[in-house]
């Protein structure tokens, strides 16, 4: 009878626990936008992660001086959530999940790097929590599913624009790519790169991969100099693109390097030196020719972080500009509203040129192709959609 | 640059160059395995600080305002290394080792493997995760020679790496500090009884491991200028493999195995049109050899003694 009455108070008592709970976490979430950020802090990357943490905190930062987001009638404050996902995929998957759950965050901006992006979409997917990745260009992370966005082209595009350039300007009947085989965003770009450079009348005469982590490429070096390439394609990220770059050079590889956004960071003239000068690659913004709006940003930035946003940082600013408009416009912290809002975006004036949503989660919007010249990057050509 | 020959002894020659640095590393396994029978897990986290350590060294001596001659500021980077990743093997054998000599091998293994992780997590903490560049010593320079293509960088790794085997196998087979390794490998409970101190023997093994890992570490710094904290994970495994493919505890066997596994990292993608079979190629041929020779490729087996 008393061990009865025990397991009455019991569950009373967690009634009323789960009751206050439920409430409790009603009343937070309506005091503050809650948003998660995903991004590559440790790992190969860390440039990207950190550019990626810092100008979401930037965004914050502007938000949270005037008041807050303003939805409906109220002004809120941002809160943001901030996740290493160590640029693995299944740390990816394992840091949105935990931001979903734990944080009960409204949206995910983040991961950066296609790899990393893909699996952390699919478990934001299944919770129908938007996310929204500002640098992932391969088509498979929104292929499919209503709740993810991203705020950067697609790398059927960017391959596209490589492969014209590389026909058109370059004049190279011949070329040469070597890619790492186990990231999808260097595969990805790869494939549509010598898909349309041969649908171009071109021919891709070495197709040369590696495994993420590698430092030694002399042996698929000398493979692509036996088919001596007119243009040597090197879709990869700029902590492996140097040591690629110095050791084509050191084998007398002679011909022009092209590359993709993976390169925009500064750190690639850093670690890669004169070896690189006269190079070109594809991306998403040029500062150099940087609309008022993308002047206003690269000033607030420079001034709180004390050097220039790379391209990450711009498009993650973009990222979070997109969902706050969306936010306002919908004026709910209602996920499928903020959604449904977001996927009718028109021309909308971002750091990183206009863009626009046609109902899924890729933007139209324009690449520019970047030369480095003087150990800088400098604006060479936009190319529209 | 057509011909087949020439493409051939271009493999051959990256072959080499990668070779090298693996069995530079897979010595230090070796030579520990060999007195202590304990596979020191962290070797190829010295190797990684080597790297850092002559990184900066290059750096001050390059910053100097003395304008020294480059092969000054080769050889003092290259002591200055030694130096540090010997001290560094020194002491992690005395704090983390020692202690553990008389408990079961497993505890030492998991030890060396936790030791492993410290270097390279405190290497993360203090210095970042971003990539470093190495300064270039040597200004790069170009040859070729019937359409093989080569650099001074390339010639000098090989040279250095090759003075430093026949060094250390002089010094292993016709010194008395030698003979004295040798006779512990041999057996560790007699030779105290002969006024050998094993400790002062087992440090010194350490020592000049390490300092081996350390002329690794600057030499691959020379050849892939960009460091990260995690780069000896894969270089220590590959090194490791090479250490039991020539038959682990043999130093002749240790240089054997770098050449074959640098051969077989270089050849697989020619020869398998993609490099993803790399570490699948070099692993089966690990169980293959041994399956047929246990002991690898120089091993000799050892005596179960009643």
């Amino acid at each position: 009878m008393l061990q009865r009455g025990i397991w009455q108070v019991v569950r009373v008592l967690s009634c009323l626990a789960l009751i206050v709970g439920a409430v409790g976490c009603g009343a937070k979430s309506e005091q503050e936008v809650r948003l998660g950020v995903n991004a590559e802090l440790t790992g190969s990357k860390p440039t990207v992660g950190d550019s990626c943490k810092k100008a979401m905190e930037l965004l914050a930062e502007q938000i949270n001086q005037q008041g807050g987001l303003k939805v409906g009638e109220r002004q809120i404050p941002l809160k943001l959530f901030i996740e290493d996902n160590e640029d693995k995929a299944e740390s990816a998957a394992a840091a949105a999940q935990k931001l979903i759950s734990q944080n009960n965050v409204l949206a995910v901006i983040g991961p950066n790097a296609s790899g990393n992006a893909i699996p952390a979409a699919r478990i934001c997917e299944d919770s129908g929590v938007i996310m929204i990745s500002p640098w992932s260009t391969n088509p498979k992370t929104t292929e499919g599913k209503k709740y993810i966005f991203r705020a950067c082209f697609i790398d059927d595009f960017q391959g596209q624009v490589m492969a014209k350039f590389a026909r058109q300007h370059l004049k190279a009947d011949t070329a040469a790519v070597l890619y790492d085989v186990a990231s999808e965003y260097n595969k990805g770009i790869a494939e549509f790169f010598k898909q349309f450079f041969e649908a171009d009348g071109g021919k891709v005469v070495a197709f040369a991969s590696y495994t993420t982590g590698d430092k030694d490429f002399s042996s698929q070096l000398t493979t692509i100099k036996a088919a001596a390439p007119q243009v040597l394609f090197l879709p990869n990220y700029y902590n492996e693109v140097p040591l690629q770059v110095k050791q084509a050079r050191n084998q007398g590889l002679s011909c022009a390097i092209i590359g993709s956004d993976s390169w925009g960071s500064q750190e690639l003239l850093t670690l890669g030196g004169a070896d690189l000068e006269g190079s070109f690659f594809s991306t998403h913004y040029a500062p150099d020719i940087a609309t008022p709006k993308a002047q206003e940003f690269i000033k607030a930035y420079e001034a709180k972080y004390g050097k220039k946003p790379d391209d990450v940082a711009a498009l993650t600013y973009d990222a979070g500009l997109l969902l706050c408009n969306a936010i306002t416009q919908a004026g709910s912290l209602d996920r499928t509203k903020v959604r449904d809002t977001l996927a009718q975006v028109r021309e909308f004036e971002g750091v990183t040129g206009k863009m626009t949503f046609k109902g899924g989660g890729d933007p139209v919007k324009s690449a520019v192709i970047l030369q480095v010249q003087n150990g800088q990057f400098k604006y060479f050509a936009s190319v529209q959609p | 640059m057509s011909c087949p020959v020439a493409i051939a002894l271009q493999y051959l020659l990256n072959a080499l160059q990668l070779g090298s640095v693996y069995a530079l590393i897979a010595l230090g396994y070796s030579m520990v395995y060999g007195i202590l029978t304990m596979i020191n897990f962290a070797h190829g986290d010295i190797f990684m600080v080597g790297a850092y350590l002559a990184m900066w060294a290059t750096l001050f001596l390059l910053g100097l305002p003395l304008n020294l001659p480059i092969i000054f500021i080769f050889l003092g980077s290259l002591l200055f290394t030694m130096t540090l990743t010997a001290a560094l093997g020194v002491s992690i054998e005395r704090l983390a080792y020692r202690p553990l000599r008389q408990a079961p091998k497993v505890s030492a293994v998991i030890t060396a493997l936790g030791v492993g992780l410290f270097l390279e997590n405190f290497t993360l903490a203090t210095i970042g995760p971003e990539p470093r560049q190495v300064p270039a010593i040597i200004p790069v320079q170009q040859y070729s020679w019937g359409g093989v293509a080569f650099t001074n960088v390339q010639l000098l790794i090989l040279v250095v790496s090759l003075i430093l085997m026949v060094l250390l196998d002089t010094l292993v087979r016709r010194t008395l500090t030698g003979m004295a390794m040798r006779a512990i490998s041999y057996n560790r409970v007699i030779v105290p009884l002969m006024g050998v101190s094993v400790d002062r023997i087992i440090s010194l093994t350490f020592a000049i491991g390490s300092a081996i890992a350390g002329a690794g570490g600057l030499l691959y710094g020379l050849a892939y200028p960009v460091l990260d904290p995690y780069m000896g994970i894969r270089i220590g495994w590959w090194a490791f493999i090479a250490a039991v493919v020539g038959g682990i505890g043999n130093i002749r066997g240790a240089v054997l195995g770098g050449y074959v596994l640098g051969t077989v990292e270089i050849f697989t993608p020619v020869l398998l049109a993609s490099s993803t079979y790399r570490d699948s190629v070099a692993f089966s041929m690990l169980l293959i050899l041994l399956i047929f020779k246990p002991t690898g490729l120089l091993g000799r087996p050892t005596v179960e003694k009643v």
